[in-house]
């Protein structure tokens, strides 16, 4: 296959071409070499394999959810069990799939490639992470087996405290001990970035995607440990009535709200900026320009990080907070739009001229500008207190969060996962049918949520299993948008899967991409770097790229 | 920031300091100094100075948290990275005080 | 390969000493080891002081909304056994020093003293704990549902003065001390949950001192556990005044 002007992939003769022997999947095999593995690239791959599995898990709750609305009446499961399956769904979805989605697996796969290094600092403490990972999602599955959760993901006191039967306590801990698991991932990020550069890798030429996981591993590391808190105050008000947050007993409610708020806005852009990060890189490859403002989009990534700490009180509007503090609270969540815009403009500016090409990985990152900027300017409607009150806990909050997090997040994810799927596996996915899961996955997913935001806007309450049928053929849209996006979602687990066999062998840069990780074999061997690198130009330079391509034609050819 | 040669340790960055090995007897300065604050604030809780007493109760804690991080802690030797460091874990620590008081203090003037 | 990754530059910084059997692969010399395990454990240190930010934030608010049921209970607490304590503690933190020092000068039997000395004064430290929680369970002052405020409503008539030694409180106030209890038994016990897990690392660090690990220059677990050790001795420098010394000076 050569490369024709409508494409920049540019594999290696299929009739000649082989998998380099010698790479990191196949320096050691059975089933405890990688159980037991240090390798951040194993590591990841162990963290792929688990959150694809927890993510259908959600995705299957979901599901079940869009069907019961498919109809007013409360006909599919009864209420006590749909409080469950949102609830379920919620905490799966947050803390198995999307905090870890992108660090733990291209983060921990890439990382320390893209800044030169042989692995990340702490290798063991990696291995712990994914560990605490399993825990917490054994303990999870745990709290389902026995008959779920339905205190919703927040935890909500004092129903979660006193007023439900349900195993909260169990799911307390899961997310407690998966809590430990993203603290470690982001510590050992960011001693690798501080710590670990090739020589020559500034800051400033590091990989946006690195800058991206390193303001969220800030994120990880100092938000987290306040929601253990939180969580362990809340296992022992439910267990021996501590009283903290029990109004009976002196406690304050709002107390738990904002401990709980104060980890878990954070918490949302843990999961957006290295979606975000994910973004820069695929933009600036199929668009063969150095993504434009780079500095600014750096800068934008840890504003947006050092911001998330001074918003949290905007999910607490209705809450009985005092009204000067939420207009404190409402001018601040504003200024976070503007680190999210000087980004998305960014994008815009680097495709302005580019010569882009429509690789599948392409497709999902137009999907996420879309997406996310209709996610983030609702955010900014419902950062304004008087619309709040008209929109807060309904469907119209609903439709926010799931175009930033499946909108923006998931998109950045698959984009991600199949940009860099030559790497890891050294083989291609199919091209056509991917296109057409991407584009289905987009139809999809407006389809489920744009009709929610009218639905909101029209006054349908979130968590509810019954609604008046005048709201049925916005749901029914919705439910049959959610059919669509399932099956966009499950094309991918199918072809990936597929092509660990039969897709094309990749080369070690298929897209032309300028980064460090596409200048070694794919996949890469298991210390990454024969010699360590040396880092003597600026991130995504492709002239770079084209000089060095020039001079292995001549010295090689 | 823009050194160019090789430094695996960093040696010629913000983020880099020498070992530095803190002698006994400036433990054992430091150490007697914790003694002292300790009986002090003891003994200051023992005078009534109104509002002055958790200000200053709080204060001789800083101090003494101060000289141990600086001193048992050896961040005085150390790079400006883990200096940043603390300080930002101290900082967020603020932000999550303070901002949370601005619901608390203005929910009710005057009579929290 | 590729031509123009490759490594040009000389070892000059590596001539001085052998590299120890410690260095793990993936770093390119000792000192990059030693400050990325430095680094790693000051962040693991900010999660902690994010961990505790929460108690101390909801002892706070309490404590300016209960303000006269902090004052009687903190009153309850025994500032002998406090003082005690924090001089115990601070005197495990200066010989967990020495003997991060001793580590670093290779005197092997001096660091296998400190060491132990550390752990001594850490479990006398959790043993005057020990005293001071029985105290609490004989005064009925565990919260829960044996929880006892007759002694806040009615305090104790004075021998001397003939008034009661404490300011009686409402009821309603009465009832809010299970806060201030509940706040203590959290904090210090969640402070003696990290001396405790301290401790267990101590013996597992005396095991491998006597061993000689860390008399050829490899001080990074000693100097490393120094830093941890160190930080649950600050948590309890502002636990004491906090919890214990709130307002000492009676009828004011």
């Amino acid at each position: 296959m050569s490369a024709t002007s409508s494409t920049i992939v540019n594999l290696p003769d299929q009739r000649t071409a082989t998998i380099p022997k010698k790479n990191y999947i196949t320096a050691e095999h059975g089933l405890l070499s990688w159980v037991l593995t240090g390798d951040h690239k194993r590591i990841a791959m162990l963290y792929l394999i688990s959150i694809t599995f927890f993510f259908f898990i959600g995705g299957a709750f979901a599901g079940l959810i869009r069907l019961e609305l498919l109809t007013p009446q409360p006909d599919l499961v009864a209420s006590d069990t749909y409080n469950k399956l949102f609830s379920m769904h919620g905490i799966v979805m947050v803390f198995l799939f999307l905090v870890p989605s992108v660090p733990a697996t291209l983060g921990n796969f890439l990382i320390p490639i893209m800044i030169g290094a042989k692995d990340l600092a702490f290798p063991k403490i990696n291995l712990l992470s994914w560990y605490l990972y399993l825990v917490g999602g054994v303990l999870t599955l745990g709290a389902l087996v026995m008959g779920g959760v339905d205190t919703g993901w927040t935890f909500t006191t004092p129903l979660s405290t006193h007023y439900l039967n349900t195993h909260v306590i169990t799911a307390g801990l899961a997310i407690f001990v998966a809590g430990f698991s993203s603290i470690f991932t982001g510590l050992n990020f960011i001693v690798t970035i501080h710590r670990m550069r090739a020589p020559g890798m500034t800051w400033f030429r590091m990989p946006l995607f690195v800058w991206a996981n390193y303001a969220a591993s800030i994120l990880m590391v100092l938000g987290t440990p306040v929601l253990a808190i939180t969580l362990v105050l809340v296992v022992l008000e439910r267990t021996i009535h501590i009283g903290v947050f029990d109004p009976q007993l002196g406690g304050d409610p709002l107390l738990f709200q904002h401990l709980f708020w104060f980890y878990s806005h954070p918490a949302v852009y843990i999961m957006i900026l290295p979606g975000m990060g994910v973004m820069s890189e695929v933009i600036s490859t199929f668009s063969r320009k150095r993504v434009f403002g780079y500095t600014a989009v750096a800068f934008s990534s840890v504003a947006i990080a050092v911001f998330g700490f001074f918003v949290w009180e905007h999910h607490m509007f209705i809450m009985g907070v005092s009204n000067y503090s939420a207009l404190v609270f409402s001018l601040l969540t504003m200024l976070v739009a503007v680190p999210s815009a000087i980004k998305v403009f960014n994008w815009a500016f680097t495709l302005q001229k580019g010569s882009i090409t429509f690789e599948t990985p392409m497709l999902y990152a137009f999907a996420f500008i879309g997406l996310f900027t209709i996610g983030g300017l609702t955010g900014v409607f419902l950062a304004s207190l008087g619309l709040d009150i008209h929109l807060t806990e309904t469907y119209f909050i609903v439709a926010h969060f799931h175009y930033v997090m499946v909108g923006g997040m998931l998109m950045a994810f698959l984009g991600g996962v199949h940009f860099w799927w030559p790497k890891m596996t050294g083989r291609m996915y199919p091209e056509s049918i991917s296109k057409l899961s991407a584009i289905v996955s987009f139809i999809g997913f407006n389809l489920t949520f744009m009709p929610q935001f009218i639905l909101g806007y029209l006054g349908m309450p979130r968590r509810y299993h019954a609604y008046p049928a005048e709201y049925q053929v916005l749901n029914v849209l919705s439910t049959a948008g959610a059919t669509v996006l399932g099956v966009g979602f499950l094309m991918p687990l199918i072809y990936l899967a597929w092509s660990l066999k039969y897709g094309a062998i990749a080369g070690n840069n298929p897209w032309q991409a300028t980064g460090l990780e596409w200048q070694i074999q794919s996949p890469p061997l298991t210390e990454n770097f024969i010699e360590t690198p040396i880092m003597d130009h600026e991130a995504y330079d492709y002239e770079w790229l084209a000089h060095k391509t020039e001079q292995e034609v001549t010295t090689v050819g | 920031m823009s050194s160019e040669y090789h430094d695996p340790a960093n040696v010629n960055n913000p983020e880099h300091a020498d070992h530095h090995i803190v002698q006994p007897g400036t433990y054992i300065a430091v150490y007697i100094t914790l003694l002292v604050f300790t009986g002090i604030t003891v003994g200051a809780a023992f005078i009534d100075l109104h509002i002055l007493n958790p200000i200053i109760a709080v204060g001789i804690a800083c101090f003494k948290a101060v000289i141990v991080m600086l001193f048992f802690m050896h961040v005085i030797y150390q790079s400006k990275l883990i200096k940043l460091t603390v300080s930002a874990g101290f900082f967020t620590f603020l932000i999550l005080i303070a901002m949370t008081l601005t619901d608390y203090i203005s929910r009710a003037w005057g009579r929290w | 390969m590729d031509n123009t990754i490759v490594a040009t530059h000389d070892t000059h910084a590596e001539e001085h000493h052998h590299s120890l059997p410690q260095l793990r692969h993936h770093f390119e010399t000792e000192e990059q080891q030693r400050e990325a395990g430095t680094f790693g454990m000051w962040l693991f240190l900010l999660t902690e002081i994010m961990f505790f930010g929460g108690l101390f934030f909801a002892y706070l608010l309490y404590r300016n909304w209960y303000n006269p049921a902090f004052v009687a209970a903190s009153n309850q607490l025994s500032i002998p056994m406090g003082t005690v304590n924090t001089a115990i503690l601070i005197t495990s933190g200066f010989f967990m020093a020495l003997a991060v020092w001793a580590a670093e000068v290779r005197k092997q039997s001096l660091l296998v003293m400190f060491l132990i000395l550390t752990t001594v004064f850490g479990c006398a430290f959790l043993g005057v704990k020990y005293f001071e929680y029985k105290e609490k369970w004989e005064k009925h002052h565990i919260p829960g549902a044996s929880f006892d405020v007759s002694e806040f409503i009615n305090p104790p008539v004075s021998a001397k003065t003939g008034k009661p030694i404490e300011e009686p409180l409402s009821p309603d106030m009465a009832r809010k001390t299970q806060i201030f209890f509940v706040l203590y038994f959290a904090m210090t016990g969640m402070h003696a949950l990290h001396m405790i897990i301290g401790i267990v690392l101590l013996f597992w660090l005396i095991a491998r001192a006597r061993k000689g690990d860390f008399s050829s220059g490899y001080v990074a677990p000693i100097e490393n556990f120094g830093l941890y050790w160190h930080f649950v001795d600050i948590v309890w420098i502002f636990l004491f005044p906090l919890l214990y010394l709130i307002n000492r000076h009676p009828g004011t």
